[in-house]
């Protein structure tokens, strides 16, 4: 089975679709082209996390191999690719900076977002805005979402790096993200 | 502060896998029972997706692509044919449980189409059997057929072969099978039937027992008859059997006219 990958970005999460399909049916060919669609999404969050280009590149191949293993793991009609791989690529990411046995199992992570992000264009707006709305937090919100996120620090351990209370952080976390989410749905 | 409010910001830091202790096992505890923190949490990952989509970095190296693809390539799997049904929330149980399901349930299915095939032969290999038996009882039945309508055609061209110095006397033929209840019965040169006069054949049984009637006959214009299947009781040996001349109306439960032929055993 042949499958190609259509340029038009109204057509890229059908595609998805299409992609996650044959991959269920073993064809190596779409597993290819599913990796040259998110590899770098998956690869600059690993990385970001581990600041290491070699851990970031573990993490890469092992989130790949185990969709292409475990193709069913990734349910196209309830979640967003680019998404879903990005969360799952921040939570291995993690588990390798604790130096934890794996623990975010593929198939435990549903995502849910509205926006389109199968496209480039879909991924280069929706980049752009986040990156705006990250830039219009107050920088204790926008401190306390990043290290929670990309440094892996619980919330107890922020607190204790910031001095803030633990209340205050989880506020700032959480108000944090929905902010992300209202900006996206501007 | 409800008990969605009181959730609300630890399911944040759930999502980010940043909970732990009593916290994180109170809120995993509720969220098996409320669908509601469970939609928020999908959201709150879905942010969470977004937000790593701020990041910017190289681009992953070419060897990278190579080193994946290189390893798919060894590595053959079965294809997958189905989506899974629910892939939300599951448990560290179901995440072992469900290949290991989906594995027994293919085995069980071929298990089940090899069992099928089997019964499938086996039921073809019955319907050829019956078919032939069938066939063979159609063609024994369609021979016994022409034996008894020739037997009862009036058309039928009837000779029977004596000596040549001997008279033509009446003559009968009985033919008395007691497993089945079967007699046939054929006579030739009977004398024409006297107005109100009807031929009656009788069985004698073998343990002296009186006659039971087995079937009343006339003749055709050559005086040929043939009784085929009469009426009889089960289990009665016979012993002889005859032909009396008995009035046409009446009783004929024993016999009360003139013995026209008896039976002379064989």
């Amino acid at each position: 089975m042949n499958i190609g990958v259509p340029s038009d970005d109204t057509n890229a999460m059908t595609s998805d679709l299409v992609l996650a399909t044959a991959i269920r049916s073993g064809d190596r060919s779409a597993m290819a082209a599913l990796y040259d669609r998110y590899s770098s999404i998956v690869y600059a969050v690993a990385l970001r996390v581990l600041q290491d280009t070699g851990a970031a590149e573990d993490v890469l191949q092992d989130i790949f191999m185990q969709l292409w293993r475990n193709p069913g793991a990734f349910d196209a009609s309830r979640g967003n690719m680019a998404a879903w791989l990005a969360v799952i690529a921040r939570h291995r990411a993690i588990d390798a900076l604790r130096r934890h046995r794996p623990e975010s199992d593929l198939e435990n992570v549903v995502v849910s977002v509205e926006t389109d992000l199968a496209g480039d264009a879909d991924r280069s707006r929706t980049m752009d805005k986040v990156r705006g709305a990250l830039q219009a937090m107050p920088l204790p919100q926008r401190s306390a979402l990043e290290m929670a996120y990309f440094e892996g620090l619980t919330h107890s351990e922020i607190a204790e790096k910031t001095g803030e209370p633990l209340g205050t952080i989880k506020t700032r976390i959480r108000t944090g993200l929905l902010c992300l989410r209202k900006a996206l749905a501007a | 502060m409800s008990e969605h409010e009181q959730f609300a910001e630890d399911l944040a830091l759930y999502a980010l896998k940043a909970l732990d202790g009593p916290e994180r096992q109170a809120l995993e505890k509720h969220l098996e029972v409320c669908a509601s923190c469970r939609r928020e949490l999908e959201l709150l990952r879905g942010d969470l997706g977004l937000l790593a989509l701020s990041t910017a970095g190289p681009r992953p190296p070419a060897r990278a692509r190579q080193r994946l693809l290189s390893a798919i390539a060894t590595e053959t799997r079965p294809p997958v044919a189905a989506l899974p049904s629910e892939p939300g929330q599951r448990s560290s149980w179901a995440a072992f449980a469900w290949p290991a399901l989906r594995w027994a349930s293919a085995l069980a299915l071929v298990l089940l189409c090899f069992g099928l095939l089997r019964q499938n032969s086996a039921l073809q290999q019955n319907v050829a059997s019956l078919r032939a038996q069938f066939a063979a009882q159609a063609n024994q039945l369609e021979q016994a057929n022409q034996v008894v309508a020739t037997l009862r055609d009036p058309d039928a061209m009837k000779i029977e072969l004596v000596a040549a110095d001997n008279e033509r006397q009446p003559r009968g033929k009985a033919i008395y099978q007691l497993r089945n209840r079967s007699l046939i019965f054929f006579a030739s040169n009977l004398p024409p039937l006297p107005p109100e006069k009807i031929y009656e054949l009788w069985l004698f049984p073998a343990d002296g027992g009186k006659p039971i009637a087995a079937g009343l006959f006339k003749p055709d214009t050559r005086g040929s008859a043939t009784v085929v299947n009469p009426p009889l009781p089960q289990g009665v040996a016979a012993k002889n059997f005859a032909v009396t001349l008995e009035p046409e109306s009446g009783s004929h439960e024993s016999p009360r006219g003139t013995p026209v032929i008896v039976g002379v055993g064989e």
